[in-house]
């Protein structure tokens, strides 16, 4: 079962020896990185954080290495406004002609500043192995670097599918904020694998607004690592509407006192798509507290999955961990997979965790329609009721904008 | 370790401390070497008197056992098990049926005396022929891996019930025991399973025929009783049409030093309208305060709703052994079924469980209710690990679970982690879980009603188990109350 997935390593592990001399930052990091990605390969369902995404359709797949010279254009006028600076990737690279960045000297690019860690995890192992470029953003103590817009766009030419790994580092200082609004895209079959690196000082505030509708054929596999300071913040929203497969995995960790960790997220899928949505939060100091709420809208023979741990370290007494995952089947064939864990090892916490699944209620549908409301409106306004309280929290008004736009489309084409 | 010693050893019950029913009783045994190989199976195959089939369906599961690698997903740490190491059959010296208690192997009756045993059970327990007439309590003792006694047979027999050791079972009625035998639990199913099917010596049999209400509850008691002798039982309750059936499941063993390994397999087999209450209150070694020693309990217990509206419920209150690993579990085939599960599992000092249940929605309109409550103190883990999933032909199921995990210290930890699976929208699944400490404000105000810290303790911890403690039946509620007392003496400044 696992020989296309091994195959597949081994195409990556020769892409690294081919290029490695030509990629930046410090090299023994990538070779580290390399030897943990030789040895795990690409994860096979075995793995107990895999257990419900396989890996096998995306193994199928031969990628190379994105050529350079890709003419982007449609894609980036068709960008929406978000009313902020913003920087674009075009497979995996920085497009400085298309990027505006802020005044200063905090947002540069990985390639030219490369600064990244040695991440463990089987896919950021590969990332770090092989990512080329990103965003390298550092907002000074105290400084509020208002929004900033983070674009990634990918595109393969009909026949080549490519895979890109681009790498992201975001440091805020002490008391510094920041909203970031993250937007992936594309065409034709590609692999965005995607690692995102966050340290937040004590105090600091990020907003992550993340928006990924990848093209229908593309893979997407985000690994964003997100430290956060005492009594720092940080707010995570995902929405996920694109891509054949799709997994987000943030591993948040609260090392300082009182900080708090805002996981939502909401995925809508149909056809075939897979949107896998994974976190870990780790609380490792006291007085922190943690709020996550996922919503899955399910159609055709779309599959989602929903993986949420709670880890509470001795130290971490006075935690405050809530957890809910919501799933609605719209179809016979789809299926939801959820395994929210809780590792508990401090007395003096409050955790919990709640899932639900289900389908539209009948009694609320009838309820609409009595009052002649047309049946699809009325199913549109209980999945929209049912996203809401993940969604609810996104105070700026172009991320939101632009996302509401997004849901509605992807209703009217479910019809 | 040499014969000698061995010998020495079994003769020299090691009784310190703490351990109310720790002692261990000097029986002559009869006893295979030490070591799992297939002349091990046919051995206890042979001394069963077993038929050509038994044996070799122990064969197959021994040759399946030795396919399969040793679990490790539960999250329990243990030094590795040598299998080999261990006797695979240990039953007491045949001598025929006694006629009063005045024959019984007196070692025997001080057993029982220990174990707080009733004179008038303990005469029933020994097999006296004759006592026992008005009791409601059928008990089944398994002591080590031979059926000592089996009682009320007479009362029951005329129900038409069927209550006697499986080893009995499979001479009196092969026909029954062939056809259910592995038919939910498969013999190559998981490591532990596979190893009891090819090694199990003993166990309980009840058949219920149907429209039968089985005329009272059917109990066993289990003993660990030889030095080094794992415990391998086999039990299979089958519940025809229409009737219900009440099993009760109790445990202690003797205090030892070294670690003993049990693995049994109870099966239940539900059809239209059958119900079947398993309960449990399991109560093993758990090991001294510093960790040493204590029962490995590795368990496969599962029971198969066949029928339409049948149903399945198992109630446990796990607070003994060192390591629990163990998922009662229901298949939730027949239309309208229903699957429970009332756990209580309670660790102290270095325990560790790895415990929950899985429900499998197949049929239409099936329900299942799931209440888990963990309890650790000391340096022990407590983890509920269980999985609902619902198959694409479960329309209309449901699924209600709720794990509550309370943590008593600063040294230990409670983990859940549940597995949900649902591929038929109109299948609906709740699931809620909290970790908490016990409430300052509710101890203090239990203190300021002068009672002290400990009982103030064991009256939350009773509240907070409530809901599974009175599933159990009236018997095992009380002693369950007061195990879990007992298992958090010391747990508390």
């Amino acid at each position: 079962m696992s020989a296309a997935l091994a195959e597949r390593g081994e195409d990556f592990l020769a892409e690294f020896a081919r290029r490695c001399a030509s990629l930046p930052g410090a090299l023994a990091t990538r070779e580290a990185a390399a030897r943990r990605f030789a040895a795990a390969g690409l994860p096979t369902r075995r793995l107990e954080a895999w257990r419900y995404t396989d890996l096998r359709a995306l193994a199928a797949v031969s990628f190379a290495p994105a050529a350079a010279g890709a003419d982007a254009a449609a894609l980036i006028s068709a960008l929406p406004d978000f009313a902020a600076p913003r920087l674009v990737l075009v497979n995996g690279k920085i497009a400085p002609a298309s990027s505006s960045f802020p005044e200063g000297d905090g947002v540069g690019s990985f390639a030219r500043t490369p600064d990244f860690a040695l991440r463990c995890v089987p896919l950021a192992a590969l990332n770090t192995m092989l990512a080329e470029d990103g965003a390298v953003i550092r907002v000074a103590d105290g400084v509020d670097a208002a929004t900033l817009a983070l674009a990634h766009l990918s595109l393969a030419e009909a026949g080549q599918p490519i895979a890109v790994h681009p790498r992201h580092l975001i440091r805020l200082g002490a008391g510094a904020r920041l909203t970031l609004i993250e937007y992936a895209t594309g065409q034709g079959c590609y692999w965005h694998n995607m690692v995102a690196e966050i340290a937040l000082g004590a105090g600091a505030q990020l907003t992550h607004i993340r928006l990924q509708t990848e093209a229908t054929a593309a893979f997407h596999v985000a690994t964003i690592f997100a430290d956060i300071g005492a009594a720092a913040r940080y707010d995570c929203f995902t929405l996920g509407l694109g891509a054949r497969l799709a997994r987000t995995e943030i591993h948040a960790r609260l090392d300082g006192a009182g900080g708090i960790a805002h996981l939502n997220a909401a995925q809508l899928l149909r056809g075939a798509q897979h949107g896998d949505i994974t976190t870990i939060v780790a609380h490792d100091a006291p007085g922190g507290a943690s709020r996550q709420t996922v919503k899955s809208v399910l159609a055709d023979r779309a599959r989602g999955v929903f993986q949420g741990r709670i880890e509470v370290a001795r130290a971490a007494q006075k935690t405050d961990g809530y957890q809910m995952s919501q799933a609605l089947l719209l179809s016979p064939e789809a299926e939801i997979d959820c395994k929210p864990e809780l590792e508990i090892f401090a007395d003096d916490v409050k955790c919990s965790h709640g899932a639900t699944i289900g389908a539209l209620d009948p009694d609320q549908l009838f309820y609409l329609r009595a009052r002649g409301i047309p049946e699809k409106l009325a199913r549109t306004m209980l999945v929209r009721a049912f996203l809401d309280e993940a969604i609810e929290g996104i105070a700026h008004a172009g991320a939101r904008a632009v996302l509401d736009r997004a849901i509605a489309r992807w209703w009217e084409a479910e019809g | 370790m040499s014969a000698v010693t061995e010998t020495r050893d079994t003769v020299q019950a090691a009784t310190q401390s703490g351990y109310k029913w720790g002692f261990e009783t000097a029986i002559e045994m009869d006893i295979a070497p030490k070591g799992l190989n297939e002349d091990t199976i046919r051995l206890i195959s042979a001394r069963k008197q077993e038929p050509a089939w038994l044996l070799e369906w122990r064969l197959k599961a021994f040759a399946a056992w030795r396919e399969t690698t040793e679990p490790h997903w539960a999250r329990v740490t243990h030094p590795p098990i040598d299998y080999q190491d261990i006797h695979y059959y240990a039953a007491p010296k045949p001598k025929p049926g006694p006629k009063s208690l005045a024959e019984v192997d007196p070692e025997l009756l001080r057993t029982y005396e220990k174990l707080g045993i009733p004179l008038k059970e303990r005469a029933i327990l020994a097999g006296v022929e004759g006592a026992g007439t008005e009791q409601n309590v059928a008990i089944d003792a398994v002591f080590d891996s031979v059926s000592v006694a089996t009682t009320f047979r007479e009362t029951l027999a005329k129900a038409g019930v069927i209550f006697c050791p499986i080893s009995e079972a499979v001479r009196e009625h092969p026909e029954l025991v062939r056809k259910y035998l592995g038919s939910v639990v498969p013999a190559g199913d998981n490591f532990f399973a596979a190893l009891n099917s090819a090694v199990f010596t003993d166990g309980s049999f009840v058949f219920v025929p149907k429209g039968v209400r089985c005329p009272m509850e059917l109990s066993t008691y289990f003993r660990i009783n030889a030095r080094n002798t794992g415990q391998f039982e086999r039990t299979l309750i089958i519940a025809e049409e229409g009737t219900y059936v009440s099993y009760l499941e109790g445990c202690t063993a003797p205090q030892r030093d070294e670690n003993q390994l049990h693995a049994a397999v109870v099966e239940l087999v539900a059809f239209d309208d059958a119900r079947i209450k398993y309960s449990t209150v399991q109560n093993w070694y758990p090991g001294n305060a510093d960790g040493k020693g204590g029962i490995y309990n590795f368990v496969t217990k599962r029971g198969a709703c066949r029928g339409a509206r049948s149903k399945i419920s198992w109630t446990q209150v796990e607070t003994g052994s060192a390591i629990t690993w163990k998922y009662p579990s229901c298949i939730l085939q027949g239309e309208g079924s229903v699957g429970e599960f009332y756990s209580v599992a309670v660790t102290n000092n270095h325990q560790q469980a790895d415990t929950g249940t899985k429900m499998i929605h197949i049929g239409a309109n099936t329900r299942s209710t799931i209440i888990s409550k963990g309890i650790s103190a000391g340096h022990s883990n407590n983890t509920y690990r269980g999985l609902v999933r619902m198959m694409p032909k479960a329309a209309g199921a449901r699924n209600y679970t709720q794990c509550d995990s309370l943590l008593i210290g600063d040294q230990c930890g409670a983990h859940t982690v549940p597995y949900i699976e649902s591929r038929n929208p109109t299948a609906r699944v709740e699931h809620e879980a909290t970790t908490s400490k016990i409430a300052e404000d509710q101890l203090f105000y239990c203190r300021s009603r002068g009672l002290s810290q400990e009982d103030a303790v064991n009256l939350i911890v009773n509240g907070f188990c409530k809901d599974v403690l009175k599933e159990l039946p009236m018997e095992f509620a009380v002693e369950a109350q007061k195990l879990l007392a007992v298992s958090l003496e010391g747990s508390v400044g």
